[in-house]
């Protein structure tokens, strides 16, 4: 019989803790085969934020550590600049690196730390109960903008991507999206280069994923999946920001 | 012998970091202690260490508390205000028991105070500092020579016992210029083992992970025990702590840093005019020489403790003496006094003794 697939060695086999329906475990699982395909498994170290993903230390079947909200790319520039032969990537929710962490976010961008961001952007805080996060959409409800993000009163959506290719030092940056078959193939293909490049020493990648939550966001799965489709990525375009081949 | 060098007090103790094994400096601009930072930007990429101006001193902790979890010794270095910028990744540190190395060349304060000497982050060093339940190691030097030595042994505690160690100067000590001597050798990290928890290449071993959490039920608890236990052998054997003259002594004044450089001036007046006149001095505030202050106070019913904030070190003597004995205070909170003012109240308290 051939083996035609199986659950990848980077991979720790237990049960994930996260909601039907979360993007979380699609994103996991993207990166854990490419560390197997990459062959990087035994040279890799990941950062695990706050929030949802906290619980990433245990599901990555490599050196992971964990650190305070926000600070997952000073926490893997420290990694990386005494270990440079290790392959380090930090994984970030919209309140975590768009909010408490946005220093960071810009400031190891600019610096072009040889290093590899998975951002994940669902729209809402999820640990937490569903607040609202920097990139919450207009109108759209959360536990503390209850009649809609407005305007007056929470301002805008950040644009992380559109922000970041401002800066000389954001080497790559793509836009993604896991709501669909087609868009986890294509998730797949930008983390893959956000990691090669790392090995060829190109500087700053950083993959934003477009996910969901629909616990937070009071939907169905299927309903979830339809929300990115339709309401953030008019919002939010798909597409590439910045390449090294630019 | 060693050769003396002529330094200021901050270069002292970057250098004394890097001899020490120090391969790894994050830190931010704050006066009084821009020197550390000037100096290793240099001097780090000279012996191959990295070097990185954060972008503030929440994030040159942060990268303190990756870099350090590869198994290096690191360093970063602040003021009051930064300092209290870092206590989050600093409980960090404590709960993912990595052993950093830190200094506060403490200023004026609270708020923005002022650039100048004072003693006021006392309480915030030796009662852990950030959140959570807590003990940092901390070193109080009162000449340059000891910032340039103390860097050595603060690693070497941090490692042994896997907790934060701090030095804790002023700007006097970080700013002033004295002969240095370091007493040890230079250390080189490739002769230091790696840590059996360090993250790195993973290559024929178990995957290993850096956290300072643990959600199940009950088991912060146990967590938080075996680092109690820690605490206690180090409040046991670690404590380090200077007596002068306090054998005949009817008054011994209780000092640290660089307020104990100028007791001693006062004290050695006293000395002078026939007055029976001790200093006892930490030289770690945490773990406090409780024992030996305690032991002093047998035969010793007043002590007066000098210091430049209002009555923080004090607590930690009184615990020490445990109603054995009177304790007055000299407090100068962002004030640095002069011999003469410490003689002056050392002659009050000396007077009402019968």
């Amino acid at each position: 019989m051939k083996l035609i697939n199986k659950k990848p060695s980077s991979l720790v086999d237990k049960p994930m803790r996260y909601c039907p329906g979360c993007g979380h475990g699609i994103v996991h699982r993207l990166i854990a085969e490419i560390m197997d395909e990459l062959d990087i498994r035994e040279r890799t170290v990941g950062v695990a934020p706050v929030g949802c993903a906290v619980f990433a230390d245990e599901y990555f079947n490599c050196d992971m550590i964990q650190g305070p909200h926000g600070r997952g790319p000073a926490i893997a520039t420290g990694i990386k600049r005494s270990k440079p032969e290790c392959i380090v990537f930090s994984y970030q929710g919209d309140g975590d690196l768009a909010s408490i962490g946005m220093a960071e976010t810009v400031h190891s961008a600019a610096r072009s730390e040889n290093i590899t961001i998975i951002f994940i952007n669902n729209a809402i805080y999820g640990m937490t109960g569903g607040q609202m996060a920097p990139t919450t959409l207009l109108g759209q409800i959360s536990s503390t903008c209850p009649a809609g993000r407005s305007v007056a009163v929470n301002g805008y959506p950040i644009k992380v991507c559109e922000m970041l290719a401002q800066l000389q030092g954001a080497r790559y940056l793509e836009r993604t999206s896991v709501s669909t078959a087609p868009g986890v193939i294509k998730t797949k293909k930008a983390i893959k280069k956000a990691f090669q490049n790392q090995i060829d020493c190109v500087g700053f990648s950083m993959v934003e994923v477009l996910s969901t939550c629909p616990t937070n966001w009071g939907m169905t799965p299927v309903q979830g999946a339809r929300f990115v489709d339709e309401k953030m990525t008019p919002i939010y375009p798909l597409g590439v920001y910045r390449s090294p081949e630019q | 012998m060693a050769e003396k060098i002529l330094m200021k007090g901050n270069e002292a103790l970057a250098e004394g970091a890097v001899r020490a094994g120090c391969r790894f400096f994050a830190g931010y601009p704050i006066t009084p202690q821009n020197e550390v930072p000037e100096y290793m930007s240099w001097r780090m990429p000279e012996v191959g260490g990295s070097f990185i101006q954060a972008e503030s001193e929440v994030a040159a902790i942060n990268m303190l508390y990756g870099a350090s979890a590869t198994g290096i010794r690191t360093m970063t270095s602040s003021s009051s205000p930064g300092i209290s910028l870092k206590q989050e990744g600093i409980s960090y540190c404590a709960g993912a028991d990595l052993p950093i190395f830190f200094a506060n060349v403490v200023r004026g304060g609270p708020g923005l105070g002022n650039i100048a000497a004072g003693q006021g982050d006392y309480f915030q060093s030796t009662r852990g500092g950030g959140h959570g339940d807590y003990y940092t190691i901390v070193m109080a030097p009162n000449c340059v020579e000891e910032m340039g030595n103390f860097p050595r042994r603060c690693y070497e505690l941090a490692e042994k016992y896997r907790v934060p160690a701090m030095i804790l100067a002023d700007a006097i000590l970080g700013q002033m210029m004295e002969p240095v001597e370091f007493d040890f050798e230079l250390v080189d990290p490739k002769t230091l083992k790696a840590p059996d928890w360090a993250l790195g290449i993973a290559a024929g071993r178990e995957r290993r992970i850096v956290r300072s959490y643990d959600l199940r039920e009950g088991k912060l608890e146990l967590l938080n025990l075996e680092r109690m236990e820690r605490y206690r052998k180090i409040q046991e054997k670690e404590t380090l702590h200077e007596n002068r003259q306090t054998d005949d002594a009817k008054l011994v004044v209780a000092a640290y840093g660089t307020s104990s450089r100028i007791a001693a001036g006062a004290v050695k007046m006293a000395r002078d005019k026939g007055m029976k006149v001790g200093l006892f001095r930490p030289i770690t505030l945490w773990p406090f020489p409780a024992k030996a202050l305690a032991a002093i106070a047998e035969h010793v019913k007043n002590f007066l403790v000098v210091e430049m904030s209002m009555g923080q070190f004090v607590e930690d003597v009184r615990l020490s003496v445990c109603g054995t004995a009177r304790v007055d205070l000299y407090a100068r909170p962002a004030g640095v006094p002069s011999a003469d003012e410490v003689f002056t109240e050392i002659e009050k308290v000396y007077q009402g003794i019968r």
